[in-house]
């Protein structure tokens, strides 16, 4: 029951010669694979922390944990304007330089200088040190020596990279690729209204990104969520995608309209007929300078008529997805062990010219929310049944071609990471 | 006593206790409250939000004064209600079990 065409190969795996043979989950549940994860991706690779619009003023600043690498980092805006990034480590004795109450949870504000909590040293915003608590009692101390530690930091139409490596060599746009330059020119600076969520979830990070890497699941796990009929229908209908793309370690799945709007209001719930909004954002798109027609290259990249979201995944941890009535959700996942990790969904829309588009925006965040409950709750009970090894080998489908695509790429960062010499000792 | 409605709302005025600032405090309240509670608030909320497009559309954001603040709180609430009413039946998401998701930014209002 093909909708839509496929490559001539017959399948994407094999179009973009993916093994097509059932796949180890072992990657997910070895705390060892973990650990060589954590220098071979997450302090290798650019990570998506922000938006700079969390840096509004000279002296904004934020703090990201990073725990898969073993690292916190200051995001701020210098006095020339510019986003830095420094290892969030006083260099006198080692403590946590930017913190609130606890240790452990991100922080932000505005200042002038970094004053660290335990003996005042302080750093300018460009992370050079400018005091020394009793500097005379130091032996011979060279100020300039020991300025905060930086973090390559780039920006990319708004979003805020960092990457750990110091001998890192590959510009941000180098590595987001084609669907990166193929995005730009999307009005992101124009989407300034936010809700953003957050969980903690029992299983690797990878297995989330399964979860909303493909959407063949959600006829299935989210049937709830329609009227009856419309459930039913769904389910028979199943799940395909317009096309999927693959580029590096990137991919991109481009997926057909679904509700917004519906062809028959009876196919959604009353709440979505009233507020004419759902999952999909509200039904009538505001104007964001672009018509669907004019949107970059590399969203809609088929240019159907029946697009409905494009949702492209950044290699390691960074999701996009850019929505048909003019909105964006991005999604996070930040490891925090090998088999558990910190999910972020972020929503940006235009903001509200009144009450009632407030209303829309609520009703479509807060059924993402409902969605991701129950997508995340069930990737725990993924986790402890792939953890009890019960099985070792999983089939999978066309439509969840690019899980392969991510699993196979993360091994092999690892791999190639284990190759060096530098590491092998 | 004032309203804290506005007078179109006042219907409304018993469920005053769902006018609640911010997602998490609203969905605390949903899954605190019995289904009979839930739908009772539904019940009156509904059929209010239907009606009340036109006025909420003329409703803008700079500037709201309490009373709409408070209706859209309300309204923000039934939005969070709806799911148990049209979709669970039951406060919680079915089979999320430990699960949570929490709002950490929201616009204002």
């Amino acid at each position: 029951m093909a909708h839509f065409p496929k490559p001539s190969e017959g399948s994407w795996t094999e179009h973009f010669k993916i093994d097509t043979e059932p796949v180890s989950y072992a990657d997910s549940i070895s705390p060892e694979h973990y650990e060589l994860e954590r220098d071979a991706i997450f302090r290798r690779t650019w990570l998506n922390v922000g938006r700079v619009e969390q840096l509004p003023r000279k002296g904004s600043y934020f703090t990201k944990e990073l725990d898969a690498a073993r690292a916190s980092v200051i995001v701020v805006r210098g006095t020339d304007g510019e986003v830095r990034a420094f290892h969030n480590v006083c260099r006198h004795r080692g403590n946590k330089l930017v913190w609130d109450d606890f240790p452990r949870e991100e922080t932000k504000g505005n200042c002038r200088a970094f004053t660290c909590k335990y003996h005042a040293w302080r750093y300018d915003l460009e992370g050079k040190l400018t005091f020394v608590q009793q500097e005379s009692e130091f032996f011979d101390l060279d100020k300039s020596r020991y300025g905060l530690l930086p973090v390559h930091a780039e920006v990319w139409e708004g979003f805020i990279f960092v990457n750990l490596d110091p001998d890192n060599t590959t510009s941000l746009k180098d590595y987001l690729g084609r669907f990166g330059q193929g995005i730009e020119g999307y009005p992101f600076h124009k989407l300034t209204q936010v809700h953003k969520y957050r969980a903690e979830i029992g299983s690797n990070w990878k297995l989330f990104i399964d979860a909303f890497a493909e959407f063949y699941h959600a006829p299935i796990l989210h049937s709830g969520q329609y009227v009856a009929d419309e459930a039913a229908k769904i389910k028979k209908y199943g799940y395909e995608a317009l096309s999927y793309d693959i580029d590096g370690p990137h991919s991109m799945v481009s997926s057909w309209g679904g509700i917004a709007p519906p062809k028959a209001r009876a196919m959604v719930k009353p709440i979505e007929r009233a507020l004419r909004s759902g999952l999909f954002g509200p039904w009538e798109e505001p104007d964001i300078g672009l018509t669907t027609e004019q949107l970059p290259p590399a969203i809609n990249p088929t240019r159907s008529k029946v697009w409905g979201m494009d949702s492209f995944v950044f290699f390691p941890n960074f999701m996009l997805l850019v929505w048909r009535p003019n909105w964006v959700l991005t999604y996070h996942y930040w490891p925090t062990s090998h088999h558990t990790h910190i999910f972020e969904g972020t929503a940006y829309f235009v903001p509200p010219q009144n009450a009632f588009q407030r209303l829309q925006q609520e009703l479509a965040v807060v059924s993402f929310k409902e969605y991701g409950l129950q997508d995340g709750n069930t990737l725990e009970a993924t986790q402890t049944m792939l953890e009890s090894r019960t099985l070792d080998e999983f089939p999978l489908c066309d439509q969840e071609v690019l899980l392969r695509h991510l699993h196979t790429t993360a091994r092999k960062f690892v791999d190639s990471y284990a190759k060096q010499p530098s590491t092998a000792s | 006593m004032a309203n804290v409605f506005p007078a179109d709302f006042a219907a409304l005025e018993p469920y005053a206790d769902w006018a609640l600032q911010g997602e998490r405090a609203r969905y605390a309240k949903r899954v605190a409250s019995s289904m009979e509670e839930l739908q009772a608030f539904y019940d009156v909320a509904f059929p209010l939000l239907d009606k009340g497009t036109e006025y909420l559309e003329k409703v803008t954001l700079d500037g709201i004064g309490d009373e709409d603040k408070h209706l859209l709180w309300a309204f923000c609430s039934l939005v969070t209600v709806a799911f148990p009413v049209e979709a669970w039946g039951q406060p919680r998401v079915p089979d999320s079990g430990p699960s949570s998701i929490d709002a950490v930014v929201e616009p204002v209002v």
